[in-house]
């Protein structure tokens, strides 16, 4: 079975105006949904009530939550404690037609009045509760100083076995596919939590490594041809690890597909950042990352001399 | 083909059987059981398990076994039902005084396993249900203990250099020590230096700075200053203090395997598997209790004190914790000086006092609050030594709106007794109203006492139905996507394909036996992980394989093809991979418990894959076409050709 043409010849990099303002475009648009709209926080970031509610009769959590959201309550986190009668729900903290936050006991009543008008046998426990953000302060300036240890660390490693174009080139589109994957969240408000954070970092890990499978073979082309036009090398580049980015892309894409429908609520988010940090990882390599090395002016005489391989990394295992 | 030397095969071979032991203890499911261990001098012993045997078997209790396991007897029960029977039955039985009966999950790892250190690893909270509670601690109260204490310690060495001085009072960050005249000031500034603010080790510096304010009004102060470094270095102590103590508390809740630990500067991760109950675990945690021994101040009358609010600058008021006739409680009035405090105390423990059978708590303190207690009584017996017992939870309070933790700190006089002879380490507290309340003291006292209180900020509990539901969820996603794959990668790739197939497998046992050797947690966020990590490891096998195929297409000879498919592959693989590796390292710098279990397991995998998709696959294709005249490869594409 052979899906690509081997000899496949797409000039991607005609189209390199036209595929950097879409890119531009989207980075614009989820800046200005980041700070704009801003994310809607989880409660690992947010805190909230904690109110704890007993059933006469069994109940699915689903049901719990179902009442909820009609009652307008969304991305409530709806746990069983022990046993098939008891859950404990939890509220992201609520603010009034005043932009005032509510009490604990005022979201409190109004949860029991959603699920009581649903199930009467609902009754909560012991009073609410208010439950701290999991997400501290220093982790949050800490998950910073890591990104830009990540980014600089990166930036040295492709400076050294490549060369400083690359490197810019690889960082830009980093920053590119986060910026697009948290503005996903941004725009949709879907929830971002502790593991959607998770994910966006591995997304951050599975697009250098689509990066460098391009980068590695541009570097071997431009070393290999004698007649090396940069636009060429990089299109002949592009296409023939065409097969293997799209391969490798679907294939990881299968097992969060997997994950996203039956690995349960706590790694939806997870699932669903991947797969579209998949899509947008894969089409950087080829449509943003290779024409900002074209335009960073790459040459096969830049290529040369600091290139020269170390027979010990290159050796084959 | 002989460019896979002998050695190679044997290292993938022995890697691939270790990798297989240490992965091996995942297919033991643990058991339900109940731990019954001994918390205050009885002992565990071949009778107490005779005993638990007579009471399962009266109440009709279906349990596994019983065995008796060093200072502990361990029950094991086929199901959860029978456990939490057994548990109850267990707990009325013996009683919760002198044995804590918990619930336990019992490993079911064959012993040469264990021996060999190989055990399951242990599942996060999300997987198998528990209490997770964060807990803060706060760093204000830990400044003014250290205020407190530098204080005594700087009258202590003016007295004993008979300096007169007008007051010794805490100021920011420091001490203020008020002075009459400039002489005196000068002699206090070296007796300070002399005595009290000397390097706790040698080549650190000392723990305050010295400097005189100018003078007003007649007074000569001097601001003592604690060094940034003192500070921290106390703050890190307090916290490093407070984990022993929450350990040790931990203990007497009777949970196995559970996790403490420091998290960011002044938080703490407390996490108890199997713990459904919060109420009991925060009533342990939660609450910081500490005794301070004080001197009575028996000059002035402690109801003219509460009633005109006069009250001599180194003495306070406090109440009893009993009711006079006025059906108020008690007012008393300690002297400020604390002679020994909570966290000089070693052990705790409730019992008939031995003069009057009244309850009472039996005190321990350490050599430090010894000799402070010795120095003490010896010049004042027949005087009144009281103890306050102060205790702190926290309430959730509205202020401007925003809802806010209010620490409540009670403080009460439990007892106000006569020093009936000189004594140190080992003396005994009465005044507790019943046998229960003596008990009730004493374990919390016994749990040690914290330097700093810690309130929680966050709990949360996961049940273990949820737990279980996690577990099948995430069982049956990774059997599915790697599944998916498996067949993706054999259509797609022949014989390559599923030579890919087999080194995805391995990777999985090698990542599982890796984590189950660092004895990782594993976590939903962790199981995701795993998932990412085997749909990623198929991409050095898509490299080589389409490589293999584009040597092909170019004409090379089958086996060359394999050889500089390989090798051109490697480079490839190797930049990406540690290129994917540093950033899963940044993923460690977030700390936090869900995004951590993550970082590991995406570190740990990559490492693996890079093994078994290279070395290990490299090792099978050599098995399967070495030696033969190949025609073609199976690699897919239209490039099998009579290859078999």
């Amino acid at each position: 079975m052979e899906v690509f043409n081997p000899n496949s010849n797409v000039d991607f990099l005609r189209l390199r105006k036209f595929s950097i303002a879409i890119s531009a475009l989207l980075v614009v648009l989820s800046i200005v949904a980041i700070f704009g709209k801003g994310l809607n926080y989880g409660l690992d970031f947010t805190g909230g009530v904690l109110i704890e509610v007993s059933y006469e009769q069994p109940v699915d959590t689903g049901e719990v939550r179902g009442a909820l959201d009609e009652a307008g309550f969304h991305n409530a986190l709806v746990q069983s404690v022990g046993g098939a009668r008891e859950v404990s729900v939890r509220i992201q903290p609520q603010t009034d037609d005043k932009g005032v936050t509510k009490k604990s006991d005022e979201v409190a009543a109004e949860v029991m009045k959603a699920l009581t008008a649903k199930r009467t046998d609902a009754k909560m426990t012991r009073p609410p509760d208010f439950v701290g953000p999991q997400v501290g302060e220093e982790l949050k300036s800490d998950g910073i100083v890591a990104v830009l240890f990540v980014i600089i660390g990166i930036m040295i490693y492709i400076g050294i076995r490549f060369e400083w174009r690359f490197a810019v080139a690889a960082i830009a589109s980093e920053i590119h596919d986060t910026l697009i994957t948290v503005g996903f969240y941004a725009i949709t408000q879907h929830e971002f939590d502790i593991t959607v954070l998770a994910s966006v970092l591995a997304v951050v890990g599975y697009s250098i490594n689509d990066k460098v499978v391009v980068f590695d073979r541009v570097r071997e082309l431009f070393r290999s041809s004698r007649r090396a036009e940069p636009v060429e090398v990089l299109n002949k580049a592009i296409n023939s690890t065409l097969s293997r980015t799209i391969i490798t892309a679907l294939f990881t894409a299968i097992t969060m597909v997997a994950l996203y429908f039956l690995g349960g609520p706590v790694v939806h988010g997870f699932a669903l950042t991947m797969l579209i940090g998949i899509l947008v990882g894969t089409l950087s390599s080829i449509f943003f990352a290779s024409p900002i090395l074209l335009w960073l002016g790459v040459s096969k005489k830049d290529l040369m001399p600091v290139t020269r391989e170390n027979p010990e990394l290159a050796r084959r295992p | 083909m002989n460019d896979f030397s002998k050695w190679k095969y044997i290292l993938v071979a022995v890697v691939l059987v270790l990798g297989f032991v240490y992965a091996l203890p995942i297919i033991y499911t643990p058991q339900a059981a109940v731990q019954i261990s001994a918390s205050h001098g009885a002992t565990v012993d071949q009778a107490l398990k005779e005993k638990v045997l007579g009471i399962l078997q009266t109440k009709k209790i279906t349990f596994d076994d019983v065995e008796l396991n060093g200072d502990r007897i361990l029950a094991r029960f086929p199901n959860t039902d029978a456990q939490f029977a057994g548990s109850d039955a267990l707990k009325t039985e013996l009683g919760d005084n002198n044995y804590t009966v918990a619930l336990n999950l019992a490993s079911t790892v064959p012993g040469w396993l264990r021996a060999i250190g190989a055990n399951r690893m242990p599942l996060g909270l999300d997987l198998q249900g528990g209490v997770h509670f964060l807990m803060e601690v706060d760093s204000k109260v830990a400044l003014q203990k250290m205020q407190q204490r530098y204080a005594d310690d700087i009258r202590t060495a003016l007295r004993n250099a008979k300096i007169r001085y007008e007051s010794v009072n805490p100021s920011a960050q420091g001490v203020t020590i008020t002075l009459r005249s400039e002489d005196d000031r000068k002699q206090a500034g070296n007796a300070i230096a002399k005595d009290v603010n000397q390097p706790e080790k040698l080549g650190d510096q000392p723990p305050m700075e010295l400097s005189d304010a100018p003078e007003s009004n007649g007074t000569f102060p001097i601001v003592a200053r604690f060094r940034d470094a003192t500070v921290q270095a106390t703050a890190k102590q307090i916290v490093a203090s407070n984990l022993t103590t929450l350990r040790n508390r931990v203990n007497q809740l009777g949970v196995t395997e559970p996790l403490i630990q420091q998290q960011g500067t002044n938080r703490i991760l407390v996490e108890l598997p199997g713990v459904q109950d919060t109420a009991e675990a925060k009533k342990v945690l939660g609450a910081f209790a500490t005794l301070e021994y004080h001197p009575t101040d028996e000059v002035t009358n402690p109801y003219e004190a509460e009633r005109t609010g006069n009250v001599p600058p180194d003495s306070r008021l406090y109440h009893m914790n009993t009711n006079g006739p006025d059906g108020k409680p008690i007012p008393v009035v300690l002297k400020k000086k604390i002679i020994a405090a909570g966290d000089e105390l070693v052990d705790a423990s409730a019992g008939p006092a031995p003069e009057d059978g009244r309850p009472s708590v039996s005190v321990h303190l350490n050599s430090a609050g010894g000799k402070k207690m010795l120095d003490f009584t010896s010049q004042n017996v027949g005087k009144r030594m009281a103890v306050v017992f102060i205790e702190r939870t926290t309430e959730t309070k509205t202020v401007d709106g925003k809802e806010v933790r209010v620490p409540k700190v009670t403080e009460q006089v439990i007892s106000n007794a006569s020093i009936n002879g000189v004594f140190s380490n080992r003396f005994n507290t009465t005044g507790l109203s019943s046998m229960k309340e003596a008990t009730e003291l004493a374990l919390l006292l016994r749990a040690g006492s914290l330097a700093a209180p810690a309130d929680i900020v966050e709990e949360r509990v996961i049940g273990p139905s949820l737990g279980q539901d996690n577990i099948q969820k995430g069982f049956r996603a990774v059997m599915i996507g790697l599944l998916a794959v498996l067949i993706a990668a054999a259509l797609y790739y022949h014989v390559f394909g599923l030579i890919a197939d087999i080194a995805l497998i391995l990777n999985l046992v090698l990542l599982i036996a890796v984590l189950s050797i660092f004895q990782a947690t594993l976590t939903m966020p962790g199981i995701a992980g795993i998932v990412l990590t085997l749909g990623m490891a198929i991409d050095a096998n898509v490299l080589i394989c389409e490589r293999i195929r584009e040597e092909l297409r170019n004409g090379s000879t089958p086996l060359a093809s394999i050889r500089a498919g390989y090798e051109k592959a490697w480079a490839t693989i190797l930049d990406a991979n540690v290129t994917h590796l540093l950033a899963a390292f940044g993923l460690f710098a977030f700390g936090s418990g869900p995004i951590k279990g993550f970082a590991v397991t995406l570190a740990i995998g990559i490492l693996t894959s890079m093994f078994t998709s290279v070395t290990v696959t490299h090792a099978l294709v050599n098995l399967v076409y070495s030696g033969r005249k190949l025609k073609g490869l199976a690699v897919g594409g239209g490039y099998a050709s009579g290859a078999h």
